[in-house]
């Protein structure tokens, strides 16, 4: 126990230093954007027609009077002392902004999180046991297919024939058009989570399937296969007892793996079904030179990627006897 | 005793076994390679039969072509009988860990992330099973907890007996042992075959698979000389006290090959599956070597002195 409590204290320590690492990139690759927060968010017409002293103010209020380091310092003191600023464009602390985007992208992310993985595993198993055969072939390319096509591309792919065509899902957005907030239920927001939730898992099946089926493959290849079928195993109790054993840790590491995959895939996703999610606000914030708003999100979902990373590590010691065995020494 | 050998129904009978693996050749040519060709041996019950060759010579393929596990990409011919029938594919899976057993070679045949008990008892969680268990564990000096351990927490000499008891787990007829001492030292070795004669004993055949021919005469009844994928020679173990009772040059060469008794090199090397089409594999590096040893199509099997060989020109009788 001791043992694993000083590894968790050793990751959240490297993932403290990983968060600086990420902020300083981000704030010098924000800096570094070419785009002039003030022609962006104002406009060129409107910049012209207004006053020196008017130009002064809103530079002020977009940082660009400050130097960069003293801009970056000033971040890091408020957000040691836990403020994570306002956001410049929607005028509201950057943590309620997140937290408002975050809960409606929950659902997105988690349901497309576990149905990636679990149809992944899935699929891979079973393209790993019938290897060589139709239900591999037909898996292999399937998956090929998708991992070859870009997940904004199938967004459009999905909205084309799901809702212009058939009708059957909403376009877009996280609630219906011109309905009182109140009044929505969470049936009309599943209704309209569906779409983005399926084009996020299918991106992330292929990669799944394909990396579980390898394993699957030398799994069933190994001496200890052989040897439990000369034992007399059936196949059905080979690949339940131990194949499922043998690829359970790699496919700890994909699926925890696979939160960065998700995460990113969402802000493509997100932005094609004008779903006003985490990602969606990513991009508002970039292309709105929102400073505070860009790097809290950064920060979020670093540290989101990094508890899954973490998450998988410490699963490896619950299931690997190894590493349990080590441990309770 | 030779008399009541004969009494008894072979377990096992492998008549004119040969095994192919198909592989493709640069991209997209299928060849078939001939690994074990046109293999015969019998194993009675209560009886050591040790098959000898060097690596890569298709004994392991040999043992499994028997239990019916061979890989996907190749195929055989021939005919195997158990207990006088045929065995089928459909039959071999029955009579896996019911009747027919493994012992294979070593810890990388254990599930690494499996405890031993588990894999012992294959999954069967009632009484008698895990009763069973304990007591093959113990037969072999492990005691109760070793159920528990998973195979990275055995040792070589532990891991070895584990896969003993694994395959006495069903009171098997026929036991199949493939190379399984290497890495152990002389009196660790000794224990297991030692344990193997015990299991001959009770009644069960044995087919010992090694490469070690000082080794098997140590437990064997009788000897079957494997090279280069056919079977050149079987000779009762009796015949290896004196080079001129052996009846197949290599046989010989491999006599005198031995620590005691001249450590001679043999010259030359095994040929390697599939280059040796026709003719006696042996021929390139036999000092009685004719011309027609390596043309022959086929070189038969004869009886000779009451073993079997395979040889145009076997070596005659002589008093060394």
């Amino acid at each position: 126990m001791r043992h694993r409590l000083l590894f968790t204290a050793k990751k959240l320590l490297r993932m403290g230093l990983l968060l600086l690492g990420v902020s300083i990139v981000t704030f010098l690759l924000m800096s570094a954007s070419p785009l002039d927060p003030l022609q962006t968010n104002v406009g060129q017409a409107a910049l012209g027609t207004m006053s020196q002293e008017q130009v002064e103010r809103l530079e002020a209020y977009w940082g660009m009077d400050t130097p960069p380091l003293e801009r970056y310092a000033g971040w890091l003191t408020d957000l040691l002392c836990g403020d994570m600023g306002t956001s410049l464009l929607y005028r509201q602390p950057v943590t309620s902004v997140i937290w408002q985007r975050l809960s409606s992208s929950l659902l997105l992310l988690l349901s497309a999180w576990v149905i990636s993985g679990v149809l992944g595993l899935l699929l891979g198993v079973a393209a790993g046991v019938w290897r060589g055969r139709w239900p591999d072939k037909l898996i292999r390319g399937w998956c090929l297919l998708l991992s070859s096509s870009p997940a904004f591309w199938l967004a459009i792919l999905l909205l084309l024939v799901f809702s212009v065509w058939l009708g059957w899902l909403p376009a877009g957005l996280s609630v219906p058009i011109g309905m009182e907030s109140s009044l929505v239920t969470a049936g009309d927001r599943l209704r309209h989570a569906i779409l983005p939730a399926v084009t996020l898992s299918i991106t992330g099946v292929s990669n799944i399937a394909l990396h579980t089926r390898e394993k699957m493959v030398d799994v069933l290849e190994s001496d200890y296969i052989l040897f439990a079928r000369a034992r007399g195993e059936s196949m059905g109790s080979i690949v339940w007892r131990h194949g499922l054993r043998g690829i359970s840790l790699p496919a700890i590491t994909l699926q925890f793996g696979s939160v960065s995959e998700i995460i990113g895939g969402s802000v493509l996703v997100e932005q094609v079904f004008s779903y006003p999610g985490l990602g969606q606000a990513a991009v508002t914030a970039g292309l709105g030179s929102d400073l505070p708003l860009l790097m809290g999100i950064t920060l979020i979902t670093s540290a989101i990627v990094f508890g899954g990373n973490l998450a998988a590590d410490l699963l490896y010691g619950a299931v690997d006897p190894k590493i349990r065995r080590r441990a309770a020494k | 005793m030779e008399k009541e050998r004969q009494n008894k129904k072979p377990i096992l009978e492998v008549h004119h076994v040969s095994i192919w693996f198909t592989r493709y050749d640069q991209g997209i040519r299928r060849s078939s390679l001939p690994v074990i060709r046109d293999l015969s041996l019998t194993v009675e019950p209560g009886e050591v039969v040790a098959v000898v060759g060097a690596s890569g010579s298709g004994k392991s393929l040999l043992a499994h072509g028997i239990l019916g596990i061979l890989p996907y990409n190749s195929h055989m011919e021939g005919e195997i009988l158990y207990g006088g029938e045929p065995l089928t594919k459909e039959r071999a899976e029955k009579l896996r860990g019911n009747g027919l057993a493994l012992i294979p070679q070593g810890v990388t045949y254990l599930d690494p992330l499996m405890k031993v008990g588990a894999q012992l008892t294959r999954g069967r969680k009632d009484e008698k099973t895990k009763e069973r268990c304990r007591q093959v564990l113990e037969k072999y000096g492990l005691g109760p907890e070793t159920a528990d351990l998973y195979p990275f927490e055995l040792s070589g000499g532990m891991a070895r007996r584990v896969l003993i008891a694994s395959a006495v787990m069903d009171e098997p007829r026929l036991i199949i042992a493939d190379e399984p001492t290497p890495g152990l030292d002389a009196r660790a070795a000794g224990r297991i075959l030692g344990h193997f004669r015990e299991l001959a004993e009770t009644g069960a055949g044995m087919l010992f698979i090694t490469h070690d021919l000082e080794l098997a005469l140590t437990i064997a009844d009788r000897v079957v000389v494997f090279y280069a994928g056919e079977t050149i020679e079987e000779a009762r173990a009796e015949d290896f006290q004196d080079e001129g009772r052996l009846r197949h040059p290599f046989t010989r060469a491999l006599f005198r090959a031995m620590p005691s008794h001249g450590f001679a090199p043999i010259r030359g090397s095994q040929p390697y599956p599939g280059t040796v089409s026709s003719g006696c594999p042996f021929a390139g590096q036999c000092e009685a070597g004719r011309k027609e040893c390596g043309e022959a199509d086929r070189i038969p099997v004869q009886r000779v002195r009451g073993g079997l060989v395979r040889c145009l020109y076997p070596e005659k009788e002589e008093t060394v």
